[in-house]
This record gives structure tokens, C-alpha cells and sequence, in this order.
């Protein structure tokens, strides 16, 4: 297992140094150089100077590299353009939101979404089979930040049962420790800021979980109908087996294999719905920030995101490697 | 099969196709949307970028669907007509999809046959070239390419044409390296042919199916995706622009009175996908061998 872990690992690392090649090799190759997406357009030949030698951006572009990269491994991503804070810095006090609503998304795509591919699947060709059929269709073909608009003026304007935008309501006054807005509302027993905090997050969550929702009920729908039929739950059966048994020890156990590959999957594409889920909402996590990132030209912020976000998602998809073979004990042997 | 003895794989799917109701929903929406684009010079009442009903708008009032005669739909905050930016926009977005997708695939499909027909260093050159492309998540990929790029409509393609790009590597790839142990290669080595004609005559034909499908589903990701950049205000060109993802980023100031001005460009953008999907998932289905009855 740990020699598994390891070599996953060491993939890795070329993955990870191949990417901060690429994002360097851009952010050095940007229209009148790196000064001049610092400075502006307007600035003077002296201020790029002043800046290039600052920056050490006249050294030669390997020794440059090796710079970047040393001052990467000590934790250094940089300097935001716009903020003037350091990019580790806004990416932490930014996280927990993303987190936090990843984590609705998920809850919400998972709780809806295997629960509902199984009845398809033992209704198979009945309504419910047919409507999740529909459903999961829908879920993949509408936009995310189309849906975002449909629950927003659903649920906040014609019906405003819930907020329209924002983490928390600024009213609240609330107190922060960990940035985990509804964890920070039950650590200090602020029980009103972690509901309205909650409440914040349940259309964002909503409209990011759709697409995963979609995703894991075709998928379980269709495992779970290739499994119902395989020998050993026929064996089961035979050996007279209660129902109940069959369908939790046999069926569900054996059908969910694919079902957390896909979940690990879904990973990338809820760091890339948050992008415009944030937007829409009004949401202050990584993903609005990296889009006013794009809109600023804060390439600091723009490198070093993205190479965090790639950490993140590798270091996920390994977790959820790893948790593979704890549920399928035929992979720890293999 | 006594009956399909003679038929080619392509010609047997086809075949099958036209009898899958699904496919055939597919290929009406499609065909549909395709229609609109193409004629929307003549059917499209106002030009994309014309702003007719200006003086009709007040910063409080947006005239709605059916409140003026001369637009139908009504207008949108600039002045537009919102039925001809719908028009406009299919011929948008339609021709941004069909043209990122074949970029990627065009790009996949020459990485795919370089590291699966020559295999050794140059396989994993590639391979570890489209693992650094992957370790970024799709859309943020695409943002990213076209936030250096800089922003306009190539750059959207472009962006999205390259992002695609690993998928088709990598399943191209796979479908050969599948492929690559069978009886009729064996015989085409055996014959004395050049690695090349191997390779594209023998190996990429048998192997293209897969890829074939997942363009087809692609074309439905690359309208939403082109949708969603165009929404982040990647896609350059004036505020008015008769795109759906753009026409959504101005409908979001004017969601509470004018929910229409959200509303149609979504349904576009979620109906052309569903065309795409629809046709993908019924070529998948009449290719897959498990799937094919008759």
C-alpha cells in the first residue's frame, strides 16, 4: 500500500515541475515582459529597469527558474498585484469558503445522487428509472451558472426564502477563527451566524452539486444494474439470503467501486464550477478571486492558484485511490 | 449475423442510429439550431451587434416579451433585440464549439497516434505532457489559455480546443495500444509494411471510434464551456454582443424584472447541448459492440 502511495507520488513531482515550467515560461513570456504586467503599460523605461532589477528579471531564465522555484518550495508564491498581500496568504483566507461550499455540493450530489441511481436500477424501465434518466440528462446539459440564475431567482427573488449573495450576512457581526464560517458559528456557539452562514451556501451548493448529481446517479444507476445480475448475488440468493443482506453486503458494496472513482473525478470540475458559482453569487472564495485574478492580470495570483489547485487536486485524486482499496479489498492485494 | 455479413462497422452503426429515437431527437435539435445559425442573416430581424430599440429603454424599464410590436421578444438593457441576438447568438456559439472541438481534436488525435504508433520515449514525452495539462481542471485550464491569449472569440476557441486536447490524446492512445496486439497487425508486420502504413491505414481506422464519440459529446462541453468563458467575459468584442454566455452576464443586473433576458439564452445553450449529448451517447451506444443486437 505505502509502495503504491509512494510511486503515485513520485509521478507526481515531474506532473507538478512540468506545470511550474509552463505557468514561469508564461508569465516570462507575457507582452512587454513581466515589468510591464507589473507596472502597466504606461510605465517608464526607468521603472522597468528599477523593477527588472528587483525582481532579478534580467538574470538569465534558468538561474530565474531555480529562484522561483526555491522560493515555491519555502512556501513563497508570490506577491498579488492587486492586493499587495501575499498569494499563500489570500488563497488561505479564501479557501474555506470554496471548501465549505464543495462540500454542500458534494453532500447534496451525493445524498441525492446514490440513493436515487439505485432505485432506478431495481425499478429498471419503471417511471422512477425513466425520470432519473431524464433528470441526470438535464443535470449534464445545463450550464452551471445558467442553473446559478434559475435558483437565484427562484429562491431569493420571486420566493426570497433564502440569500441571494454573499458567505454571511454583514449584519451579523459574527466572530471568525478558523474562516469556516459555519464551523467558526459552533466553536464559539454563535448558533444564528453558522445557520445564516449555512443558509448562504445552500443555491451555491445546490447549482455546483448539479453536474456531480447527474454524474453519480447514471453512474450508480448502471453499475448497480450490472452487479444485480452477477453470479455471486445469484449465488447469494440461492443460498437463501435475506433480501435486506443481498442488497447492502453484495449489491451496493460491490456497485459503489465506480462510484467513488467518479466522485474523485467530480473533484475537478467542482474547483472549475466554483469559478462561476462564486461569480454568480457573489460568493468570496478562490474561485471569484481567481476570476477578478484574470480580469486584473494578477498573474502572481493566477500562478500560483493554479499550481496550488493542481496540488489539491492530485493529492485528492490520490486520496481517493487509496480509499478504493479499502473498499475493494481485491485492489489492496493486486 | 446474417444479415449484417458485407456491412462495415460505420454503415451497421449508422443503421442502427436512424432507428434510436434518442438519436434521431439529437439530430433534429441539431439540425435545428444548425439551420438557425446558417440562415440567421435572414431570419434575425436586426443585425447581432444593432441596438434598434435605444430610445425605448429606461434605466427603469426594459420593454418584456410581446410589449412591443416591432420586438417580439423584447429588449435586452442595451437596446437589442432579443430575438435576434438569439438568432445571432446560435450562429456564436455553434460556430465557437464546432471549431474548439476540432482544434482538440485535431491536436489530440496527432498527439494520440505519435505516442500509440511510435510507442518508447516519444509515448512518454507526450503522455507527460498531457498529464501536466490534466493536472489542471478543465475549465480553469480553459480560462487560464484564454485569460494569456487575451480576450476575444479565437482566444475562447483556442482556449477551450487545447484543453480538450488530453482527452482525445489519451483515449486515441488507449483505443491503439488496445488494438495494437491483434491478428490483422500481426499479419500487416508479417507482410513487410512500413510502420506508417501500418499505423494509418490499418491501426488509426480501427482505433478512431472511441475518439469519434467523444467528439461528438465534446461538441456539447465545448457550447457550454464557450458559454461559460464568454460569461466570465473572456470572449472579448462590445457588451452588446450577440452571444448566449454574454448575453447571460448582462441578464444578471436585470434578473429580478427581466428574468426572460436570462432565461432564453440558458435554454439555447442547455437545448443545443442536449442535441449533442443526445447524439453522442445513441453513436456510443450503436458503436459499443455489448450494446449492438441486431
Amino acid at each position: 500500500m505505502l509502495r503504491v502511495i509512494g510511486k503515485r507520488l513520485a509521478l507526481l513531482v515531474p506532473t507538478l515541475i512540468g506545470l511550474s515550467i509552463l505557468l514561469f515560461l508564461w508569465v516570462r513570456n507575457l507582452p512587454g515582459g513581466p515589468a510591464t504586467a507589473l507596472l502597466g503599460e504606461r510605465a517608464t523605461p526607468e521603472a522597468v529597469e528599477r523593477v527588472n532589477e528587483l525582481y532579478g528579471f534580467n538574470e538569465p531564465i534558468v538561474a530565474q527558474y531555480f529562484t522561483y522555484m526555491g522560493k515555491l518550495l519555502q512556501g513563497d508564491f508570490g506577491t498579488s498585484i492587486n492586493t499587495g498581500r501575499p498569494v499563500l496568504e489570500e488563497f488561505a483566507t479564501r479557501f474555506p469558503g470554496t471548501v465549505e461550499l464543495t462540500i454542500v455540493a458534494l453532500i447534496f450530489a451525493i445524498g441525492i445522487g446514490i440513493p436515487l441511481g439505485y432505485v432506478a436500477a431495481r425499478y429498471y424501465g419503471r417511471f422512477v428509472d425513466h425520470s432519473s434518466v431524464v433528470l441526470s440528462l438535464l443535470g449534464i446539459t445545463v450550464p452551471v451558472f445558467f442553473l446559478a440564475f434559475i435558483l437565484k431567482y427562484l429562491f431569493a427573488i420571486q420566493w426570497p426564502i433564502l440569500p441571494p449573495d454573499g458567505r454571511q450576512d454583514p449584519r451579523m457581526d459574527a466572530t471568525h477563527v478558523t474562516d469556516f464560517y459555519v464551523l467558526d458559528g459552533m466553536l464559539t456557539g454563535e448558533w444564528d451566524a453558522a445557520w445564516d452562514a449555512f443558509q448562504h451556501l445552500i443555491l451555491p451548493g445546490i447549482a455546483l452539486g448539479t453536474i456531480p448529481l447527474a454524474i453519480i446517479v447514471r453512474i450508480t444507476r448502471a453499475s448497480v444494474l450490472e452487479v444485480q445480475n452477477a453470479d455471486y448475488v445469484r449465488t447469494a440468493r440461492a443460498k437463501g439470503l435475506l433480501e435486506k443482506t443481498i442488497r447492502n453486503r453484495f449489491i451496493l458494496r460491490n456497485a459503489m467501486l465506480p462510484v467513488v472513482t467518479t466522485i474523485g473525478l467530480q473533484v475537478g470540475l467542482l474547483i472549475s464550477g466554483a469559478v462561476l458559482t462564486e461569480t454568480v453569487f457573489a460568493f468570496n472564495g478562490i474561485g471569484r478571486f481567481l476570476r477578478d485574478a484574470i480580469f486584473g492580470l494578477d498573474y502572481p495570483v493566477l500562478q500560483g492558484f493554479i499550481i496550488i489547485i493542481a496540488i489539491l487536486y492530485a493529492v485528492i485524486n490520490l486520496i481517493v485511490d487509496i480509499s478504493y482499496s479499502i473498499i475493494d479489498p481485491r485492489v489492496r492485494v493486486s | 449475423m446474417p444479415d449484417g455479413a458485407g456491412t462495415g462497422l460505420w454503415k451497421d452503426a449508422f443503421r442502427r442510429l436512424k432507428k434510436n429515437p434518442q438519436a434521431i431527437a439529437g439530430a433534429v435539435i441539431i439540425g435545428l439550431f444548425l439551420l438557425v445559425a446558417i440562415l440567421a442573416p435572414v431570419l434575425a430581424p436586426y443585425g447581432g451587434d444593432e441596438l434598434p430599440g435605444r430610445t425605448e429603454i429606461t434605466p427603469t424599464n426594459i420593454p418584456g416579451p410581446g410589449e412591443l410590436d416591432a420586438y417580439p421578444l423584447g429588449l435586452d438593457r442595451f437596446g437589442g433585440d432579443l430575438l435576434s441576438k438569439l438568432i445571432w447568438g446560435a450562429q456564436a456559439s455553434l460556430l465557437i464549439g464546432v471549431v474548439s472541438t476540432a482544434l482538440g481534436l485535431v491536436g489530440g488525435m496527432i498527439l494520440g497516434l505519435l505516442a500509440g504508433g511510435l510507442g518508447g520515449w516519444v509515448d512518454s514525452v507526450i503522455m507527460r505532457f498531457v498529464d501536466i495539462l490534466l493536472s489542471v481542471p478543465n475549465l480553469l485550464l480553459a480560462v487560464s489559455i484564454a485569460a494569456i491569449l487575451g480576450q476575444g472569440p479565437y482566444a475562447v476557441m483556442i482556449a477551450i480546443g487545447v484543453s480538450q486536447v488530453p482527452i482525445f490524446a489519451r483515449l486515441l492512445r488507449a483505443s491503439m495500444l488496445s488494438q495494437r496486439g491483434s491478428d490483422y497487425i500481426l499479419a500487416a508486420q508479417t507482410l513487410g509494411l512500413s510502420l506508417s502504413t501500418i499505423t494509418m491505414s490499418h491501426l488509426l481506422p480501427n482505433s478512431v471510434g472511441p475518439v469519434i464519440v467523444q467528439a461528438t459529446l465534446t461538441l456539447a462541453t465545448a457550447v457550454i464551456d464557450a458559454a461559460a468563458l464568454s460569461f466570465l467575459g473572456l470572449g472579448g468584442g462590445r457588451p452588446q454582443t450577440a452571444e448566449w454566455g454574454r448575453m447571460l452576464t448582462y441578464a444578471q443586473s436585470e434578473l429580478a424584472n427581466s428574468p426572460q433576458l436570462a432565461f432564453l439564452p440558458g435554454i439555447c445553450i442547455a437545448v443545443t447541448a442536449l442535441g449533442f449529448t443526445l447524439l453522442g451517447e445513441s453513436l456510443r451506444e450503436s458503436l459499443d459492440p455489448k450494446t449492438r443486437k441486431k
